[in-house]
């Protein structure tokens, strides 16, 4: 039993921290412009078919995840330059219009080119196997997503929290239109958020294409997940996406995992194989209802 | 934009068409084209839950991102009464539209606690709250659905004609058009459209701000609920997909096509898009990547949709 609940604590961590990573993005463009991008999964999206497309051509997964990584930003600065520039100023309603448009175009084009069938990536060989840490085995590959994770979340805190951009950043966050007039060229320094979230999108994608399968509408899930995540953080707060992401990442993981046991073990054996798996898949979204019924602006809200 | 005001001959442009639209399914007999009836019929249905939704975003202003769910739960309401054999549809619409306005209560209630950006999330989460209940509930189908193998009775008439379903979805969508028309002019429509106007300026009036806004809400998911039910009827099956964020999002798009806050917005843009579907699809297989530009062309060029030639606004 300990060494089920520390491997989906394990399993937890690693999901949260590839959350993280989505809701990154999605928070500095969610905070500072004003503008929700539900084509924010389809980045993940692409940028894994980006990924599994050049490592099977390069047959190098590293290879691979930099080529991706690289184009999904170009995509990326190409939809800011050409689209998103358009919608800042816009209200909510067309920004969800456009963006939901976004998904449809790319969802088709991703079927277009690579036709309906997932796409297979595998993890670098040297990764492959399990190691052994504190008398059980865990896998090597989950274990390098659970570094990159953290290293991505160490490199964002510097950035964010001690480097003169990322005093931008968060200037820009709390007040748009002062930051503005102190001279800072908040447009500018927007394409570089948003094409930064695009890198860190296809990185999350591309890490996570030999877990899961790399296929059309895998977007869209993960897309719902990184607004709850960012909804419990505080919307514009990086610190708040790492909290939210890691407590999403663990009650999720560990709410599959345990709640049917632990609902066994008070109601009837029928009652909690039903209860179970609906509880578990609801429990995120009922702390998101809750956590918004006591703190409307999340935990940590950018603007104060 | 200002309050709701019909173009002089919208209303005996919606008579003739109302009319038209009576004598379709003969018309669609007489060239023997009778397979068209199925989807007029779902026209009809999903003009009916876009014109809810346009009650609540286009007159309410509340940018609702869940609305899928009251028209699943219409569904479901529906197949759940056929798997426990009751067949009335006198019985079944209203108790469709009974649960799902009590559950728009419920959403409304803890939801308009919250604006703006917070507000589209948290109905999306209680949307997908109901999405991943249904698919997990095995006793009602859980992935696979929950079928209808036989359409409901109206009191002593039988829809299981094709032609019986879509005189009682024309009905349904004319009733509920009727409603809506006279809510917009009525006191409680203006008092939701100034309320979109200018929240702070109607609290300060003493107007019960938030009770105004759940009634609305609640009264589209109600509507939504009653759509669904005739969904479901007309498909054979309540489907998990109804629920959706995805066609959440469908719907949004119908009401935006439209026209937002425009009285027929819901209904022009219904008609729009599954026709484009219809139509685009029997040529090109990725009729998305069309819908999605055509959709991006709109937001940025058109952003007052089709039917805001139906309409104006008082300035």
């Amino acid at each position: 039993m300990t060494q089920l609940v520390l491997e989906q604590a394990l399993n937890g961590l690693q999901f949260g921290l590839m959350l993280f990573l989505l809701a990154a993005g999605l928070t500095l463009v969610f905070g500072i412009m004003d503008c929700i991008n539900l084509a924010h999964g389809s980045l993940y999206m692409v940028g894994a078919y980006f990924v599994a497309a050049a490592a099977q051509a390069a047959d190098s997964f590293w290879l691979g995840l930099g080529v991706g990584v690289a184009g999904t930003a170009g995509l990326g600065l190409l939809l800011e330059l050409t689209l998103f520039r358009q919608l800042y100023r816009r209200d909510h309603l067309s920004q969800v219009l456009a963006t939901f448009a976004l998904i449809l175009i790319a969802n088709e084009a991703v079927r277009l080119i690579w036709g309906p069938a997932p796409l297979m990536l595998n993890p670098p060989d040297a990764l492959a196997g399990p190691v052994e840490i504190g008398g059980f085995f865990y896998p090597a590959y989950r274990l390098l997503i659970i570094g990159c994770g953290l290293a991505v979340a160490a490199l964002l805190y510097l950035l964010v929290a001690k480097s003169r951009v990322g005093m931008w950043v968060r200037a820009g966050a709390a007040n748009r239109e002062i930051t503005e007039a102190l001279g800072i060229n908040v447009r500018a320094l927007f394409t570089a958020v948003f094409v930064f979230g695009a890198a860190l999108c296809a990185l999350a994608g591309g890490l996570l294409g030999p877990l899961l399968a790399v296929q059309v509408g895998m977007g869209e899930s993960v897309l719902i997940l990184a607004f709850v995540v960012i909804i419990i953080g505080g919307i514009g707060s990086i610190r708040g996406a790492l909290v939210g992401a890691l407590i999403v990442g663990a009650v999720d993981t560990l709410g599959r995992a345990l709640l049917p046991t632990l609902l066994g073990a008070v109601l009837p054996a029928d009652a909690a194989s039903t209860l179970g798996p609906a509880l578990a898949s609801i429990l995120i979204y009922l702390l998101m209802a809750g956590i918004l019924f006591f703190r409307p602006q999340g935990l940590f809200p950018a603007r104060a | 934009m200002a309050f709701y005001r019909p173009a002089s001959w919208q209303k005996p442009f919606a008579a003739v068409t109302l009319l038209a639209a009576l004598a379709l399914p003969q018309c669609l007999e007489f060239i023997d084209q009778s397979y068209y009836l199925g989807l007029a019929t779902r026209m009809l249905i999903f003009a009916l839950a876009a014109s809810s939704l346009n009650l609540v975003l286009g007159f309410g202003g509340m940018v609702s991102l869940g609305h899928a769910a009251f028209l699943g739960i219409g569904a479901y309401v529906a197949a759940i009464c056929h798997q426990a054999g009751i067949q009335q549809g006198l019985l079944v619409l209203p108790l469709a539209m009974v649960v799902a306005g009590l559950f728009a209560l419920l959403v409304g209630a803890i939801s308009l606690r919250t604006r703006g950006v917070y507000f589209i999330m948290i109905t999306l989460a209680f949307a997908q709250m109901v999405y991943y209940l249904f698919v997990s509930a095995s006793a009602w189908g859980g992935d696979d659905g929950l079928p209808i193998y036989e359409r409901l009775q109206l009191g002593s008439f039988s829809l299981v004609g094709d032609a019986a379903l879509y005189y009682t979805a024309l009905g349904a969508l004319a009733f509920a058009m009727f409603l809506f028309g006279r809510l917009a002019d009525a006191r409680f429509g203006r008092t939701v459209q100034a309320i979109r106007e200018n929240e702070t300026r109607m609290e300060a009036l003493g107007y019960p701000v938030f009770r105004y806004r759940l009634v609305c809400f609640a009264l589209g998911g109600a509507c939504a609920g009653l759509a669904g039910a005739l969904l479901a009827n007309q498909s054979g099956l309540a489907s998990p997909s109804l629920l959706q964020w995805t066609q959440s999002g469908t719907l949004l798009v119908m009401v935006i096509i439209g026209g937002v806050g425009y009285l027929y917005g819901g209904v022009v843009g219904a008609i729009v898009l599954l026709g484009l579907e219809e139509l685009l699809l029997s040529w090109f297989a990725h009729w998305h990547i069309v819908l999605g530009l055509l959709l991006l062309g709109i937001v940025l060029f058109a952003p007052k949709g089709v039917a805001a030639l139906f309409g104006r606004s008082r300035d």
